[in-house]
């Protein structure tokens, strides 16, 4: 399979803050890549180091198969879909999303046609006319997506596309954005900082924190093997355990890391616990426990009953679910 | 548990806080209820000045220009007609609205042309002192006399000035002489040519062009900059298509101060430059020395004129568009 964008030690410095550090990443083409971390870990200086918004401190940046320092961002066959849509004001919907195709020198007819196409595959047939300012925030996005995708870009990059969106409305997009990645075959490189997002819509994840990707995988390989207790606590709110407690189950002294759904109550030979709190989730309920010195979460399904506050209760797990993860922070 | 602390205790006395009583309180209570009375009370001062003192004097001023003067008594006649108007197209009268207007469309493309950069530097990369740098820098002339400034450019601009001397010391006089020979603009000087009323214009009127334009690029995310580079434009192509169009109503804002201020000025050509007349000295001289009223209102009406054609051409080519 080609290799669409890599990066090989990678790093980007503003000043002393090491915005992006040391990063080697493979992202192949046709994949649905994103970029998970919580904001100034870097993953968006990432993706504007790709656009040529941003140029590495060092390091070699290659888009398929060519280097690209020194290349500006008009010379890479890259577009993006920008977090504030970045919409041009002063034309409308149909020339904001020619404007690629009209900087590049094709008729205004031809290009308002394929403009079109482009408009109907976004689901927003007939709004040519409009002002970006008379478009809701769900439809500013739509445009700036197909003012991206007109292009045929080899790459299409999206910068937090979702986030000013409603919950209803990002879970519709969320579905269209990935529908349309399968049927255009385009490597999609997304940033969020929603693992939510990040979990249901890529082939692959990299999860970043301080300019560094602390696990790269498939959504499955970061959800139940988190291999740091970052990549753990970020990714899903995993119960981290303390390498005391979890020598005395594995006889090896690491951290340890346990879903809260795999959290079950029993009658007896269990760990002892005592229950801190809960709180209603509709489909589930999280209840807090102390096990020990350790503060962990369980969830447990709706119809069972809620152990009152302060109660003690026993808790066991499948030996299978407690991964031990390898940093010894 | 420890004792409670003030925070932490719960609420108690009354939901509704008493009226601030007295005459303050009171008037507070009724502008909340009637936030229209506010408006009125606020607005009916400006209202009144700009209605009555301001346009009522313009209007006195052009309805003036439809009377005409007597050339035997030179007495005003109070009766409407349009000869007053004609006399405009005589050839002196026409020679001077064209040499006001020629001399205003330069200095605002000049002024343009010049703010510009200035402006996107200001607006684009320059952080906080450097910013307070730009301001103090772009205001600074407006604090010290307008006349004060013009007679140093006088200086300045006297063929034993500092620019002649600099000319020198550059083994440039040759330039320098080579331009003032130039027929119009040249001169004996150019304290006394067309090119030193044009520079001093430059000088005056920079400010009301440079800061209206950094507002309008201000408001320019540098989203909108990236996005046009990510969609294939070079610098140019931005510049032309996205930089240019949003910063237009700033440009027409300010071109609209440097044009006016250009056509009705009276003192700058009157100290630099030749002795031929601009629209504003004419005015000077007609409702002044030649008792002239009626003519004086006829060549204040040219720029209103030329501004609202101006105006509506800016319109027309959507200079407002995004507005």
């Amino acid at each position: 399979m080609t290799t669409a964008v890599s990066f090989s030690r990678v790093s980007r410095h503003f000043g002393a803050v090491r915005a992006v550090d040391d990063v080697d990443l493979s992202i192949a083409e046709g994949e649905f890549f994103a970029m998970l971390g919580p904001s100034g870990s870097g993953k968006t200086t990432c993706l504007r180091l790709i656009a040529g918004f941003e140029q590495p401190t060092s390091g070699h940046i290659e888009i398929f198969g060519t280097k690209v320092e020194n290349v500006p961002p008009y010379r890479r066959n890259v577009n993006t879909v920008f977090q504030d849509y970045a919409l041009f004001p002063h034309m409308n919907i149909i020339d904001n999303v020619a404007y690629g195709l009209m900087i590049h020198g094709m008729g205004k007819a031809e290009r308002h046609k394929a403009a079109n196409e482009a408009l109907e595959l976004v689901a927003l047939p007939g709004y040519g006319d409009r002002r970006p300012g008379q478009l809701s925030g769900g439809q500013r996005q739509r445009v700036a997506l197909a003012r991206a995708l007109v292009n045929k870009p080899r790459v299409l990059l999206l910068d937090e596309p979702l986030g000013a969106l409603d919950l209803k409305l990002r879970e519709q997009m969320q579905d269209e954005l990935k529908t349309l990645q399968r049927k255009l075959g385009i490597t999609f490189v997304f940033v969020t900082h929603d693992q939510g997002e990040a979990l249901s819509m890529a082939d692959r994840v990299a999860v970043f924190n301080d300019g560094k990707i602390q696990q790269i995988g498939s959504p499955q390989d970061i959800y139940q093997r988190p291999q740091s207790r970052f990549v753990a606590d970020f990714v899903g709110s995993s119960n981290v355990l303390e390498p005391d407690f979890v020598k005395q189950l594995t006889g090896k002294a690491a951290y340890a890391s346990l879903r809260p759904e795999a959290i079950r109550f029993v009658q007896s030979d269990g760990h002892a616990a005592t229950v801190t709190g809960s709180s209603y989730l509709g489909g589930t309920t999280r209840v807090g426990l102390a096990l020990g010195d350790m503060r962990i979460n369980a969830l447990i399904a709706a119809d069972q009953v809620v152990p009152q506050n302060g109660a003690a209760v026993q808790i066991s797990w499948q030996e299978s679910e407690l991964h031990l993860m390898e940093d010894a922070q | 548990m420890t004792a409670a602390s003030p925070v932490t205790e719960p609420a108690q006395g009354t939901a509704i806080l008493p009226g601030q009583g007295g005459w303050t309180g009171s008037l507070s209570d009724r502008f909340w209820r009637n936030p229209k009375l506010l408006l009125i009370l606020m607005l009916t001062p400006p209202v009144l000045w700009l209605g009555i003192i301001y346009l009522g004097s313009l209007f006195a001023l052009l309805a003036q220009s439809f009377f005409s003067i007597d050339e035997f008594s030179g007495m005003v006649q109070y009766e409407l007609t349009l000869k007053t108007y004609g006399e405009l197209f005589r050839p002196a009268n026409l020679d001077i609205i064209i040499r006001t207007v020629s001399m205003a469309a330069i200095v605002t493309v000049a002024a343009a042309c010049v703010a510009f950069p200035i402006a996107y530097f200001a607006a684009r990369y320059a952080r906080g002192k450097w910013k307070a740098l730009f301001y103090i820098g772009v205001m600074l002339p407006l604090w010290s006399s307008y006349l004060v400034k013009v007679y140093a450019w006088k200086l300045i601009l006297a063929k034993e000035g500092i620019l002649t001397w600099i000319f020198a010391k550059l083994h440039l006089t040759w330039l320098l002489e080579a331009w003032l020979a130039i027929p119009i603009i040249g001169g004996y000087s150019l304290s006394v040519s067309y090119t030193g009323t044009f520079l001093v214009f430059l000088y005056v009127w920079l400010p009301f062009m440079v800061l209206p334009v950094q507002a309008a690029l201000e408001r320019v995310p540098g989203s909108y900059i990236e996005a046009s580079g990510d969609l294939g434009a070079t610098p140019g192509q931005t510049f032309r298509h996205v930089i240019f169009p949003l910063a237009l109503p700033g440009i027409v804002a300010g071109s609209i101060f440097t044009f006016s201020l250009t056509l009705g000025d009276y003192i700058i050509p009157q100290i630099v430059g030749s002795s031929r007349l601009f629209i504003g000295q004419a005015v000077y001289a007609q409702q002044g020395t030649a008792g002239n009223i009626p003519l004086a209102a006829a060549f204040t009406v040219v720029p209103i004129v030329i501004m609202g054609f101006y105006l509506w051409g800016a319109k027309r080519m959507g200079a407002f568009d995004a507005i």
